[in-house]
């Protein structure tokens, strides 16, 4: 890439695949099961997490030589809870209807541990650009992983994708449903989420000895 | 040699300079954006009346209100009265929309009279009566504005909620959910106050009996569905007694 030096392009990079923060290192796990029932709030979840992560590793990072070190996780809970409220009031104000669809978000934003993670792990050491990649990075990695399992578990309990119904209608008995297929009502719960992160490491795993720790 | 961002006065002194500065943006914004959301939410209430009399911009399976720039005048056009409830005898009040019926149920339970607002509105002929009710979900508050006839059969029904859990609790909010309610009877065969029931082993999936007083659950949403159950008993019937004068 001609933009981003090979440095540089892995903090984007590695994220998505050998160092996902849901899949390796077990960050973000509570919403990943919160709200994966459906594509859509998966979809909403990963942007606004995108938006969040980006922004604060910057600005942490630009506060990371005057920030003392004894309070510094309450500093990166102020300036992501500040963040995420900012935002949510000018939505209200100006676009009322997302703002709606988002709010239920807002708190899970504030406690997603990726956020405080790259805060205390990347943002306090790193300069500002190279902080933002790694938050764009991670974020994307985050949003990844839940669109699968948002996926899955959208078209498997509810037959639906984005609200659509793409396997037919359950109660007219048509498309799959008219040969007997059925929702997997157990999909919609919480554990079905685990279990779906479950294979999913296992895929990557399996693929990649060298993510296997001893 | 030490840290200078190590030392104790600067610990303080960097907290207190953080809280004033992140406290006054916070403030400053609030401040500067509460006339712009109070108006959001005032028009958010006309819509979801509106909704509930069928007044809306619903395409196929979507929910959708009518547009913020006609609703004002959607509003004078369709609903002919407003009514406020109190201890059993009605009177207009054309702001009875703006009543907060949060507020209304805590004076309730302080023993102080609850006003009951109810709006009147009329389309192709057809008088409906709209009462917005509101309860308690998985999370927090859920509310609801339901449009009736005079025998209180359901008209219509706009459901909405503050934090239920997306793609489970969060649907009482789709269509699919909400026109279930339409034709719902809320009164029994011989004329008493029952409600209708958010039922999960619904022997009436297609909700083709729309007298048996039930409408079918939504998978994985069952507190969020019992609490429209226990909404719908414990404040619709508020309004039992008004109807009832309708019909003498």
């Amino acid at each position: 890439m001609g933009l981003l030096s090979k440095k540089d392009a892995n903090l984007i990079l590695d994220p998505l695949a050998d160092n996902n923060p849901i899949t390796i290192q077990v960050l973000g796990i509570c919403s990943a099961l919160a709200i994966t029932a459906e594509l859509k709030a998966s979809i909403v979840m990963a942007v606004s997490v995108l938006f969040v992560l980006g922004i604060g590793n910057v600005v942490i990072s630009l506060m990371r030589n005057i920030i003392p070190s004894k309070i510094r996780i309450i500093v990166q809970l102020v300036v992501v809870a500040a963040l995420v409220i900012i935002v949510d009031q000018v939505l209200k104000a100006y676009a009322y209807e997302l703002s709606k669809t988002l709010s239920v978000f807002v708190g899970l934003i504030i406690t997603n541990c990726i956020i405080m993670g790259r805060f205390e792990a990347f943002a306090l050491g790193n300069g500002p650009w190279r902080s933002f990649l790694d938050g764009i990075g991670n974020a994307a990695g985050y949003g990844l992983i839940l669109i699968i399992v948002g996926f899955f578990r959208e078209l498997l309990g509810s037959g639906t994708l984005l609200g659509f119904k793409v396997l037919g209608d359950p109660i007219e008995k048509t498309g799959l449903y008219a040969i007997g297929y059925e929702n997997n009502g157990f999909m919609l719960l919480s554990p079905m989420a685990l279990i779906v992160v479950g294979i999913i490491i296992w895929i990557q795993r399996s693929r990649n000895k060298a993510l296997i720790e001893d | 040699m030490e840290n200078r961002t190590d030392k104790n006065s600067y610990t303080i002194i960097f907290a207190i300079a953080m809280v004033l500065i992140v406290g006054s943006l916070l403030a400053f914004t609030a401040a500067s954006l509460k006339p712009t959301i109070t108006e959001n939410e005032r028009m958010e209430k006309q819509q979801n009346i509106l909704y509930a009399m069928g007044v809306n911009d619903n395409e196929e399976g979507s929910a959708n209100f009518i547009s913020t720039d006609k609703v004002a005048g959607e509003f004078s056009k369709y609903i002919q009265k407003q009514l406020v409830i109190e201890n059993g005898s009605a009177s207009e009040n054309n702001q009875a929309y703006l009543i907060d019926v949060k507020k209304e149920q805590t004076k309730a339970k302080s023993g102080e009279t609850r006003r009951l607002p109810l709006f009147v509105g009329e389309k192709d002929g057809k008088t409906f009566y709209i009462a917005p009710i509101r309860g308690k979900g998985l999370w927090d508050a859920i509310w609801a504005y339901v449009a009736m006839d005079e025998n209180m059969v359901v008209q219509g029904a706009y459901f909405d909620h503050k934090g239920e859990t997306p793609g489970l609790g969060a649907n009482i909010k789709q269509r699919f959910f909400m026109d279930d309610f339409i034709g719902e009877h809320l009164l029994d065969a011989s004329g008493n106050f029952k409600g209708i029931t958010v039922a999960k082993g619904n022997a009436d999936p297609k909700n083709l009996d729309k007298t048996d007083n039930e409408v079918d659950a939504i998978a994985g949403a069952t507190i969020t569905g019992d609490g429209v159950t226990a909404m719908i008993k414990k404040d619709l019937k508020l309004y039992w007694p008004y109807f009832k004068t309708l019909k003498k």
